[in-house]
């Protein structure tokens, strides 16, 4: 008898303190590429997140964004926020899975994820049929807000922006630098989601602008090979390769072009694989004059302090700088604590109204952005994006021009002139 | 010009083949011997790459240099593998065995990222750097050489199996196990060497590949299922086969996918491997 009762004095005691722990902490679950052919990236998004909640939990100030350094959420008594990661390992069912066991296991208020678009669109699809806000900071498939969700907020412009943006690119070229109109667009793309979302973005941009398209490839990742690939491209003779890979493929597919000698006057990168620090890192000189749309770059630090700030402090935990994927990964997550914060509460639906109330401005972001402010459809109307150029092994901002730091090179130069 | 697009997309294609077939060699000379399906064998290409990532690295030796000393490393692995793990499972069920290759699979992937992070290497410059040019077509360098390398390393293998007792014996215990045991051949010794000269081919192609090809843990996933491909397609446990499997492969692949659609590239391949496999069950060169 005394030894039943004793025996629940225990349970209660431990469900007691379970309760307790319960208010102190704020689940978040964050589920990126963990492991797989993007792992490198993925471990990059998490550290930056990491670090953002860290700030957020800290006391250090120093930062100078509204909630680094409140030692956990003001709105919630100074509760921490905890980032439960998971790995979808590049694959959408993981994905959904891992976005299952974090709701069902670990009951968090909130997630995050998931860099693919293709993981993206299932992970949140958990999330919206359990009543779960799903914030995405790094997906740029423009279906991915046309679904109508109710529980999907996506702080990061989506592809449509940033073909816009490569087309303006090109006309402030031909306006301001003199450039001579390029006419033939070859279109490369890995044919999941985000590279055929994109792609067809590209053609129809292309086509209202008076391009031609020339070639239109698209292939499937986790090849061994792109050479099939690249001869098409090469036969096409295009003038601007507009290509979206990851990590994997853009690796493979710049050794391609420069073992078989295919060299376009230029190459507008869709993101992705060619902003990740590996790609530079192994592609050495070979990477230089690629040109990539991105939403951040680390010499914007010269006119907005807060992104060097924010820099060195990954530099001194990680050893590496942020790039566009990892600094919106930590956008995303003091978006979320944002929110949060001004529900007072862990409950889904008063972080949904939270959310939806949203109005961060751009001064509170390392992002060169207006803002983030959704609409109804969970899109933040506030992002921008920017076009960089990798010069001298880094990536400079060459536009808008008068966000750039560097002047764009035009033409490429040939492989064995670098 | 186009001539020479095909041209030249044709020969890449028998290159690439090439190394296909050297990391395909290796896993049919092991089923061929054993029975086992070794899943983990795109992990011995993986080993054989960091192998020579890191003696570039640490110490700036070049992975054609260091080649021998992958192979024998890889030698190494493979009789390890064989003596701690498959040893074990010889005459386990199939399912046993399967789950026993697949698990290290997982397990030496997650070793790799463990210790050597996910990241990306390339060995930045080696001695093969540079092109081959000529009739207006163009080659990198590595890539001929790999191919190359594949080619000797092949024929060493079938010289091995063909002109010595060592490798008759190899042969004997894979036409019959109990036979060649009677013939006082120790399976055990045999086994084991099929599992050491299978991983060597591995480090060899690891090696050779490592000079042009990006290296990372999960490397060895991108070249496994094409290894497969062709070990049924030459004929399980054909050394032979699988090499001129390796280049058709290669061709098809490459070829079909400029002609066509890049998307379809490997439904070609698979597709003619179903065609093979559906009037050929022993493949081109397996004995039925």
């Amino acid at each position: 008898m005394t030894r039943s009762v004793r025996a629940l004095a225990a349970i209660a005691a431990l469900a007691l303190s379970l309760g307790a722990s319960a208010q102190e902490e704020i689940r978040i679950g964050v589920i990126y590429p963990l492991t797989g052919a993007a792992a490198s990236t993925g471990i990059e998004l998490k550290n930056a997140a990491q670090l953002a909640a860290d700030l957020i939990n800290g006391t250090d100030k120093s930062l100078g964004l509204s909630l680094a350094g409140a030692g956990g959420l003001p709105g919630l008594k100074g509760a921490k926020i905890k980032l439960i990661f998971a790995d979808h390992q590049g694959n959408p069912q993981v994905g959904a899975t891992e976005a299952e066991r974090l709701i069902a296991e670990h009951k968090v208020a909130a997630l995050q994820g998931a860099y693919f678009s293709t993981v993206t669109t299932t992970a949140s699809q958990v999330a919206e049929r359990n009543g779960v806000p799903f914030l995405n900071a790094d997906s740029s498939s423009p279906a991915l807000t046309q679904r109508g969700f109710k529980w999907f907020f996506r702080t990061t412009p989506h592809d449509e922006l940033f073909v816009q943006n490569a087309f303006e690119f090109l006309r402030d070229l031909q306006k301001k630098k003199g450039i001579a109109q390029p006419r033939r667009i070859a279109i490369f793309a890995e044919n999941t989601e985000f590279g055929t979302g994109a792609a067809k973005l590209q053609e129809r941009y292309a086509k209202e602008n008076g391009y031609e398209i020339v070639e239109k490839v698209l292939y499937p990742p986790k090849g061994t090979q792109l050479t099939s690939e690249v001869q098409k491209l090469k036969a096409s003779r295009p003038d601007i390769v507009m290509q979206s890979s990851y990590l994997g493929d853009a690796i493979l597919s710049m050794k391609t072009y420069k073992d078989l000698g295919f060299l376009p006057t230029a190459l507008l990168a869709n993101d992705a694989g060619f902003n990740d620090s590996e790609f530079l890192k192994t592609m050495g000189k070979d990477g230089n004059f690629v040109i990539s749309r991105e939403v951040w770059a680390l010499d914007l630090g010269v006119k907005k302090p807060v992104i060097a700030k924010a820099n060195a402090l990954l530099q001194a935990r990680h050893g590496v700088n942020f790039n566009g994927n990892s600094a919106r990964a930590f956008t995303g997550v003091f978006a979320l604590a944002d929110a949060i914060n001004r529900a007072g509460s862990t409950k889904p639906e008063a972080i949904q109204k939270a959310l939806q109330a949203t109005n961060i401005p751009g001064a509170d972001l390392i992002m060169p952005w207006g803002g983030i402010q959704f609409d109804a459809t969970g899109q933040n109307t506030k992002g921008a994006g920017i076009i960089v150029q990798v010069q001298d092994g880094k990536y400079a901002t060459v536009w808008p021009f008068d966000l750039a730091s560097r002047d764009v090179i035009w033409p490429m130069p040939s492989w064995d002139k670098r | 010009m186009t001539v020479e697009l095909l041209l030249q997309t044709l020969l890449s294609g028998i290159l690439f083949g090439l190394v296909y077939a050297l990391v395909a060699i290796g896993l049919t000379l092991i089923f061929g011997v054993m029975d086992i399906v070794n899943f983990a064998h795109g992990e011995f290409l993986m080993f054989g790459m960091y192998a020579a990532f890191w003696a570039f690295a640490l110490w700036g030796l070049d992975p054609i240099v260091t080649l021998p000393l992958t192979t024998l490393l890889l030698f190494a692995v493979g009789v390890a593998v064989y003596r701690l793990v498959i040893r074990r499972i010889t005459d386990a069920p199939m399912l046993s065995q399967i789950f026993a290759t697949f698990g290290l699979m997982i397990f030496f992937r997650g070793l790799a990222q463990y210790l050597w992070k996910p990241d990306f290497r390339s060995v930045d410059h080696t001695i093969v750097a540079g092109k081959v040019a000529f009739a207006g077509l163009q080659f990198g360098l590595p890539q001929v050489v790999a191919a190359g390398g594949a080619v000797l390393t092949t024929a060493a293998v079938w010289a091995f199996l063909r002109f010595t007792r060592l490798g008759a014996a190899l042969e004997a215990t894979a036409a019959d196990k109990e036979a060649a045991a009677l013939m006082g051949i120790d399976a055990q010794k045999m086994f084991a060497l099929a599992w050491g000269i299978g991983a060597a081919c591995a480090g060899v192609a690891g090696a050779l590949l490592a000079t042009y090809y990006p290296i990372f843990p999960e490397v060895g996933s991108t070249f496994i299922l094409v290894a497969f491909v062709l070990v049924a397609l030459g004929g399980f446990g054909s050394v032979v086969g699988a090499f001129w499997a390796g280049i058709l492969v290669g061709i098809v692949e490459v070829m079909g996918g400029f002609l066509w659609d890049p998307a379809y590239k490997m439904v070609l391949v698979l597709s003619l491997y179903l065609i093979v496999v559906w009037f050929r069950p022993q493949g081109l060169m397996g004995k039925a």
